[in-house]
């Protein structure tokens, strides 16, 4: 056995400035450029689909509100066409658009890390001199916020597209299905989405696994978020007309949040659509710091449990 | 200055130490063999060399006193793990060019240069090299980053004899060229013979045998003769391992300076490494550690830690 601890050769740890992170946009573009290219090649052909689509339906629209009087037979069928052509794809579309970010969160995220874990790459990748540490960061935060900002753009797309849906009675943009598409919401679930499906991938090391663990865990928590979240965001408006701005209130309505009587008269605790604003920061601030918070976690299981 | 140093060094997953109660030191400037059966703590105590795995007790350090995995450590170290890991879906010049951005020093000329003389063409993908072409692109990889040490885990085991050469012809070409130390796990015996010049043989997860090739074989002998003195004779020297062949007994013993006079019907014959190494393989309670007895650490408990 030779001596113990030697010191290293003096001023070689001068030089060991951490390396710059514009080198990670390169390996994360030539390793991602699928992810990085697809999901905004795919929500953009869909958006351009939409805009197409959209203007027939704006038209069919306007066509229907300046029908006169309405209850002619002409009139009648343009409401028809609307109602039954112009809102099945409406409709589709909408369901759709829920579980996109689902699928983005599975195919995007989860196999990040889990690509490496499984084909043992990872013991290349983690034992170059760039560090693993600042290397998930940089490529997390890349793909995060290509894929992010893709959906946010889009949404504002679909957003328009929809419009002449939510001047029906049953539909508002407080729906359940409606919400989460809209303003900041889509691109909030998006991000979550992928930090779920990346924390999944460092965690079960297996592409399959881990996309099925993202789909499962982002529907489980879009329901809690609909069923129980949603409606405590911001305070209700307290009422006993139930004629509101934006629709007719019913117990089944999905923005009522409560209903009493009180003699005669019944009382009505809702979220009036003038609340969607705050109601959609509240939403994006918090699945923001959650995904913020998912991928700080992944980034310390890399740090501590490589192999 | 030792490129790998361990203390007290375990590992331990779930239940079962990989690795324990490793102190080590490897000097620089040597091919180090690291050896010992399927599951001996080989690719652990490696992966914590290079700082993918985190030690249960002890420590490691790298490159005279580098904390294994840190950035100094990582900047000094090239690793080439088992079965050569890239990425299947890029080509050789795309996986130049990563290495080339994920380190601060990159020689691209001798990487293609070497590339071009091993006929790896640039534009093939890394997926549709052969196993041979795939291990020779992760050690030029390695190499064309300047390490001071190079960790190869199992480089062998995809090559055929030839290309065993050809990789091996490499490897010490960057020691005299470069200065490179290496440490290389292997089972492959006899290419280890001729070109290792350090011997680390680890078995069941601990350090059985440490030290210079040329000082463990001179602190070796082979001894023949007759099986029914074997015993006997035995008990007077420091036996590693006892082999029987019909009447022939061959003893595998240590030796302290020139041999003593063997009795007649003796014959003493000097040990390969091969050999050394086999004896030890088959005896697991033997143990050769140089210098100054290992330091005996407490048994680590969950209480300690």
């Amino acid at each position: 056995m030779t001596a113990l601890t030697i010191p290293g050769q003096p001023g070689q740890d001068i030089a060991l400035r951490p390396l710059p992170w514009r080198r990670m946009a390169w390996v994360t573009w030539r390793q991602h450029r699928p992810t990085l290219v697809s999901v905004p090649a795919l929500l953009g052909a869909v958006a351009v689909f939409l805009l197409i689509a959209g203007l027939k339906i704006h038209h069919d629209y306007a066509a229907l509100t300046a029908c006169h009087p309405f209850t002619s037979h002409a009139c009648q069928a343009l409401n028809t066409n609307f109602n039954r052509t112009d809102w099945t794809l409406g409709n589709t579309m909408l369901i759709l658009l829920n579980l996109a970010p689902a699928l983005i969160g599975a195919f995007a995220g989860a196999p990040v890390l889990a690509r490496e874990l499984e084909t043992g790459t990872y013991r290349y990748a983690w034992t170059q001199g760039y560090g693993r540490t600042r290397w998930t960061i940089a490529k997390l935060v890349l793909i995060a916020v290509t894929v992010t900002a893709a959906a946010g753009a889009f949404s504002q797309v679909f957003a328009w597209f929809l419009q002449p849906f939510l001047k029906q009675e049953d539909l508002t943009r407080l729906s359940a299905t409606v919400f989460s598409t809209q303003g900041v919401a889509f691109a909030a679930w998006t991000l979550a989405a992928f930090a779920i499906g990346v924390l999944a991938g460092m965690f079960l090391r297996r592409i399959v696994p881990a996309m099925a663990v993202t789909l499962g865990v982002y529907l489980g928590l879009a329901l809690l978020t609909w069923l129980f979240l949603r409606k405590h965001y911001v305070p209700a408006a307290v009422t006993s007309n139930p004629n509101v701005v934006g629709g007719r209130l019913t117990p089944n309505t999905p923005w009522v949040v409560s209903t009493w009587h009180t003699g005669a008269t019944q009382w009505w605790s809702y979220l009036p659509v003038s609340r969607f604003w705050p109601m959609q920061f509240v939403e994006g601030g918090w699945l923001l710091a959650f995904s913020v918070l998912l991928i700080a976690a992944t980034v310390w299981l890399v740090r501590h449990r490589a192999a | 200055m030792n490129v790998i140093e361990t203390s007290g060094l375990g590992k331990r997953y779930g239940s079962t130490w990989a690795l324990r109660e490793c102190t080590l030191g490897l000097p620089a400037g040597h091919l180090a063999a690291l050896v010992g059966p399927n599951g001996a703590g080989k690719t652990t105590l490696m992966n914590m060399a290079v700082g993918l795995a985190v030690p249960t007790a002890g420590t490691a350090a790298v490159l005279g006193g580098q904390l294994a995995g840190s950035p100094a450590a990582l900047d000094g170290i090239a690793f080439v793990a088992q079965d050569a890991p890239l990425y299947k879906n890029l080509s050789a010049a795309d996986m130049l060019h990563l290495t080339r951005n994920l380190n601060r020093r990159f020689d691209q000329q001798y990487a293609q240069a070497r590339l071009a003389e091993l006929g790896i063409p640039l534009g093939k993908k890394a997926g549709k090299l052969s196993g041979g072409q795939q291990a020779q692109l992760a050690l030029t990889l390695a190499l064309a980053r300047r390490p001071r040490l190079l960790i190869l885990d199992e480089p062998l085991a995809m090559l055929d004899p030839l290309a065993r050469r050809d990789f091996m012809a490499t490897v010490l070409t960057a020691m005299t060229d470069h200065g490179v130390s290496v440490l290389l796990s292997s089972h492959a015996l006899a290419e280890l013979e001729r070109v290792a010049d350090y011997l680390i043989l680890l078995s069941g997860g601990q350090l059985q045998v440490a030290g210079e090739v040329d000082d463990l074989l001179a602190r070796h002998q082979l001894l023949t003769g007759p099986a029914a003195e074997a015993d006997r004779y035995a008990g007077q020297l420091d036996v590693v391992q006892t082999r029987r062949a019909e009447a022939q007994a061959h003893l595998l013993v240590r030796t302290s300076g020139p041999g003593r006079p063997v009795p007649p019907g003796w014959e003493t014959h000097l040990v390969s490494l091969e050999e050394l190494v086999l004896a030890y393989l088959r005896a697991p309670g033997a143990a050769q550690v140089p210098g100054p007895a290992p330091v005996p650490h407490p048994e680590p408990t969950e209480a300690t830690r």
